[in-house]
């Protein structure tokens, strides 16, 4: 008997799998309840400690003078975080968890194509930080009165750093979910290095605040660049001036965000396996 | 039997990790249809070798055809043919007994009736709990639901039954019964003797990475194995005796012991199991049959999931 004799599948079954896996991958995050806590909500939770706690404090004025709430000032930095949280962290916790678990290993044995897992993932990341972001905005806009941009153009360049940013980060969770030896490691190993990267990107901590060597690590990072990114969508005018070099430089994000995508994917076509084979 | 009309065909299989040898030149042939078990202590090679066959572990050397296919080269429509039951895992299981099936059935170009197979498994009443809130026999069976959700023509069983209670695997073996009458092929590991003695058409087993011996699951440790045992207390000391003809030894006993019941009498026909402790407990005796290295039992025993 040869190979010719076992019949062949048909094509396109990569794309409608992928879909399959999407509503597969969405139901199972939303029934573990620590993803849903540590991933979902936090950011949602900690704007609305921050707005509340600090509900009494300006922190600057729009051009007409408008003084700008603790709610309006964290936006960005949250929606960010978000980003961060639903495609890097998740991922990178979720594969390395399903690693170790014998869930890639079952579908390791299945005809599911590899291609079909990861359309599954990227698009829980997508489906979940869209819902995150949403809710977010949301949150702020009738819980803390903050004005939301009414401008096309400002809803367009948030409509590119979310993409872009959910993104990037979901493959570099994707490549990062190599590093834990186990899942029982992986939170460990993944959550300092998202903790970190939030304290020094101007998520929880002004940005400008930051010496100066802080934030050319940071700049190193691609959470500073979708901080960046969504400041400019939220924060007035006024506040450019505060941002390295005064200027947003959405180009600077598209350049480092890009950069990152394109890394991540190439370790991810190096590093990634079904199973680690021992030999 | 030849290469060619084979299940599964495996000539000279090697494996070593490092200095240590798992296996040590296997081969075995199984034919389509046939239900094939192969029984061996732990640490023996048993998941080395069923492994390397499902294509997940490579193999050092020697030759390996499944469904006429190199399994380590097999790709997406080989993997289409198959079914692949595990030894335990520890997933989250985040989904329903009927949610993961249905999903998973989408995999296969053919799959069976969603209904049918949890039906088959005696899950129905379970069917909408979440898998992680099922019992490890339950979670058992629903790997076995997987396995054949797929309407596989090879399915491999890696201790499948791990975690049943008596009843349940009653009647799983009804349902691996099924399966063989419509023809699908089996390779079965277990450590339950009675299993392999009730499923297998041939058995094979394994001990120090090597095949000490092979055959119909009736007459596997040939004949002298099989050779009746005759038990009896005489003035408080335990006697036996092998015989073939138990019936008229047991007609002296009671003639010399005067007409009156022997104590504790048993006459035993070896089992499965019998045959299979004597094989293996010979060739631990014997030394592990001469290899290079010491125990080939690398870390962890074979369990699968330690190295996977």
């Amino acid at each position: 008997m040869s190979s010719s004799t076992i019949p062949r599948l048909p094509a396109g079954r990569a794309l409608r799998l992928g879909g399959s896996r999407i509503v597969d991958e969405v139901r199972g995050y939303f029934r573990q309840g620590d993803s849903v806590f540590f991933t979902f909500l936090f950011p949602i939770v900690m704007l609305t400690i921050f707005s509340t706690a600090f509900s009494n404090q300006s922190f600057g004025s729009d051009a007409t003078g408008g003084e700008v709430s603790a709610a309006s000032y964290y936006l960005p930095g949250m929606l960010a975080a978000g980003l961060l949280l639903s495609g890097l962290q998740n991922l990178a916790v979720d594969i390395a968890t399903e690693r170790s678990d014998g869930t890639l290993k079952r579908l390791a044995g299945t005809p599911l194509p590899v291609t079909s897992y990861f359309i599954g993932k990227i698009g829980q990341v997508l489906v979940t930080g869209t819902a995150q972001a949403v809710i977010l905005l949301l949150t702020a806009w009738l819980l803390f009165g903050v004005d939301l941009p009414t401008s096309g153009e400002k809803w367009l360049t948030f409509g590119w750093v979310f993409l872009l940013g959910v993104t990037t980060s979901a493959v570099l969770g994707i490549a990062l979910s190599q590093l834990p030896s186990s899942g029982k490691s992986a939170t460990a190993v993944v959550i300092p290095i998202t903790l970190v990267l939030q304290f020094i990107s101007g998520v929880y901590l002004p940005f400008s605040q930051l010496p100066d060597w802080l934030q050319n690590v940071a700049n190193f990072f691609p959470l500073k660049w979708m901080a960046q990114g969504m400041r400019s969508v939220f924060l007035p005018e006024t506040f450019e001036a505060a941002e390295p070099g005064g200027v947003w430089n959405l180009v600077g994000v598209v350049l480092a965000l890009s950069a990152w995508l394109v890394a991540g994917l190439v370790v991810c076509r190096l590093v990634f396996r079904w199973i680690r084979k021992d030999s | 039997m030849t290469t060619t009309d084979a299940a599964i065909s495996v000539r000279d299989l090697r494996k070593t990790y490092g200095a240590v040898t798992a296996l040590d030149g296997v081969g075995f042939d199984i034919a389509h249809g046939e239900t094939f078990a192969l029984l061996g202590p732990n640490g023996a090679g048993k998941s080395t070798t069923i492994e390397i066959l499902e294509g997940y572990r490579d193999r050092s050397s020697g030759e390996a055809t499944v469904l006429g296919v190199d399994p380590g080269r097999g790709g997406l429509d080989w993997k289409a043919r198959l079914g692949i039951v595990l030894q335990s895992t520890g997933e989250s299981g985040n989904t329903t007994v009927r949610e993961q099936l249905a999903h998973f059935a989408g995999f296969y170009p053919h799959p069976r009736d969603v209904d049918e197979v949890i039906a088959a498994v005696g899950l129905v009443e379970k069917q909408k709990t979440l898998i992680r809130k099922l019992s490890g026999g339950q979670r058992r069976r629903v790997d076995v639901a997987l396995g054949i959700i797929g309407n596989p023509a090879l399915l491999f069983l890696d201790e499948p039954t791990t975690g049943f209670d008596p009843e349940s695997r009653r009647q799983f073996w009804q349902l691996i019964r099924s399966l063989k009458s419509e023809g699908t092929t089996i390779l079965l590991t277990t450590h339950y003797l009675d299993e392999a003695a009730n499923l297998g058409d041939r058995a094979g087993i394994i001990a120090g990475g090597r095949l000490i011996d092979i055959g119909t699951v009736d007459e596997i440790g040939g004949a002298d194995a099989r050779v009746p045992l005759v038990r009896w207390v005489d003035e408080g000391v335990q006697r036996e005796e092998r015989t073939g003809s138990p019936a008229t030894l047991v007609a002296r006993l009671v003639r010399e012991n005067g007409g009156a019941e022997l104590a504790g009498l048993e006459v035993v026909r070896p089992s499965l199991e019998d045959v299979y402790l004597e094989l293996v407990g010979a060739y631990e005796r014997s030394g592990g049959g001469g290899l290079d290295t010491p125990a080939p039992r690398p870390m962890g025993s074979d369990d699968a999931e330690v190295r996977a």
